[in-house]
């Protein structure tokens, strides 16, 4: 914001940053190798629905959209705290399919107007004991962030931060771990 | 080049830029007077803005103090955080400590210098009303306030207004009483006028900036949930309720109004052009036409 927006008091909805997304399936090389964790094949992207008939279309087109390919259809679901998640399934093996899938999700938002309304995107994985990691895509901080939930709403921080140490090299990381947002009961990553 | 639906009202930018271009002309013209006029006023000007830098400083930890607020950790308050988490990570900015004050009175109100030292208060009579999208309208349109400063520019634009209403208080017991000779209290008279004329224009001017920073706050909030109409259902149950509180309790929050959600006084001598807030109908207006500019196709 600028010395002349304050004084105006002209706040603008900050702008999504979308081409970041691209980078996961190396990542998840480097997630493979270093800890051995594999892709589930399900990602989701967590929108805010505005209200208005605008919004309501432009939501059903991007699910017939995505559902056109044959592959498994995508589950809308609103969480607690109003906000919308599109999950998305590909096989586990070809990451960067689900990552475009994900992509289609935010262009189509973007090039409606919509693009300050997207909040994040996560890519699950699974270690080899089974703990559940959601490589979370902030869209306004350009950066990511691992999530490992385990149960009664706890975070495995031991595991997030290893995580962290591994895709450094890969993904830029969110560096204020203030803004490593909660993602309770996040579709996909349960 | 992003298409965008999320735009600021220009009618509304100018308006207030008009405004805040009028107290400029007004503090410097003022000013410049007053060094003119007499040197020792100095002296009160810088106490006043020293008094109007604290002030400013410490909006936060007075304005919480006031309210008998306390800041809440995330584990006693889950929801409440749980809802900010989401709406700071949406508009990119720093969260707010976040606090809650246990009154009855239907309120909130964001204070501190900076983003970086802001403070989001709800009261738990606001909790107990509003529905959760009701909140999280009512959540977001604090911190558009945050985000714009307001804290910061409403300080600046009433800190010589308050010099003069200094001098228009105490001016004449302190300068008049000091200076002996008739010409020195013949020049002390023609200040102290000044005073109070400046103090007038001031305090309108800056109601009227406080009125357009909650129009702009309205905007920005309902441009981050994207649900104008939840914020404008918890306009109308606010003020609603506010007419049905006790008076007394109402009385005790007055001074802070210009930092709160919706003033907390009625009455028909609160009249509109010293209102510091505008009027429900036009805040409801405005949400309106936010809602139909989001639903019609780009």
């Amino acid at each position: 914001m600028t010395f002349l927006d304050a004084l105006l008091g002209r706040s603008k909805p900050v702008q999504a940053n979308l081409d970041a997304l691209f980078a996961i399936p190396q990542a998840a090389l480097t997630l493979q190798a270093g800890g051995g964790f594999t892709p589930t094949g399900v990602g989701a992207v967590c929108y805010r629905a505005n209200e208005g008939a605008a919004f309501a279309t432009l939501q059903g087109d991007v699910q017939q959209l995505l559902d056109a390919d044959g592959g498994p259809a995508v589950e809308r679901s609103e969480d607690s705290y109003g906000f919308t998640w599109l999950l998305c399934r590909q096989d586990p093996d070809d990451l960067s399919a689900l990552v475009t899938e994900l992509h289609t999700v935010n262009r189509t938002l973007e090039d409606n107007g919509f693009g300050p309304s997207l909040l994040c995107s996560q890519v699950g994985f699974v270690g080899p004991d089974g703990r559940t990691l959601g490589v979370v895509y902030l869209y306004k901080r350009g950066s990511f962030y691992p999530f490992a939930p385990l149960a009664d709403e706890r975070r495995d921080n031991a595991l997030e931060l290893q995580v962290r140490g591994l895709v450094a090299g890969d993904l830029p990381i969110e560096k204020e771990m203030g803004r490593w947002l909660a993602l309770w009961g996040a579709p996909g990553l349960t | 080049m992003a298409h965008t639906r999320f735009r600021s009202d220009p009618g509304l930018t100018a308006r207030m830029g008009l405004v805040g271009f009028l107290l400029a002309v007004l503090y410097l013209g003022f000013g410049a007077y007053l060094v003119y006029a007499s040197g020792s006023i100095a002296l009160g000007a810088i106490i006043v803005v020293g008094l109007a830098f604290a002030q400013w400083y410490f909006s936060d930890k007075m304005a919480l103090a006031s309210m008998r607020a306390n800041i809440v950790t995330p584990e006693q308050a889950p929801e409440l955080h749980g809802m900010i988490d989401r709406l700071v990570a949406l508009a990119d900015m720093p969260k707010p400590r976040v606090a809650i004050a246990d009154t009855d009175l239907p309120n909130a109100f964001a204070a501190g210098r900076s983003p970086d030292h802001a403070v989001v208060c709800v009261t738990t009579g606001i909790l107990r009303r509003l529905d959760s999208d009701e909140l999280e309208g009512v959540l977001s349109h604090e911190l558009a306030h945050v985000a714009n400063r307001d804290v910061a520019v409403m300080t600046v634009a009433s800190a010589l207004g308050l010099l003069a209403g200094f001098i228009t208080r105490w001016g004449l017991y302190f300068g008049g009483g000091r200076s002996r000779d008739r010409n020195g209290a013949a020049a002390f008279l023609v200040i102290w006028l000044v005073s109070i004329l400046v103090y007038a224009i001031s305090f309108l001017l800056t109601r009227a900036l406080s009125r357009y920073r909650e129009l702009s706050a309205d905007r920005g909030g309902a441009y981050l949930t994207g649900k104008p109409s939840a914020l404008a259902s918890a306009l109308t149950k606010i003020t609603g309720d506010m007419a049905r509180i006790p008076t007394r309790d109402l009385r005790a929050a007055e001074s802070m109004n210009a930092f709160f959600f919706a003033p907390a006084i009625r009455g028909a001598s609160f009249s509109t052009l010293i209102a510091t807030h505008p009027p429900i109908e036009k805040r409801l207006e405005q949400l309106a036409k936010v809602s139909a500019e989001l639903g019609r196709p780009l």
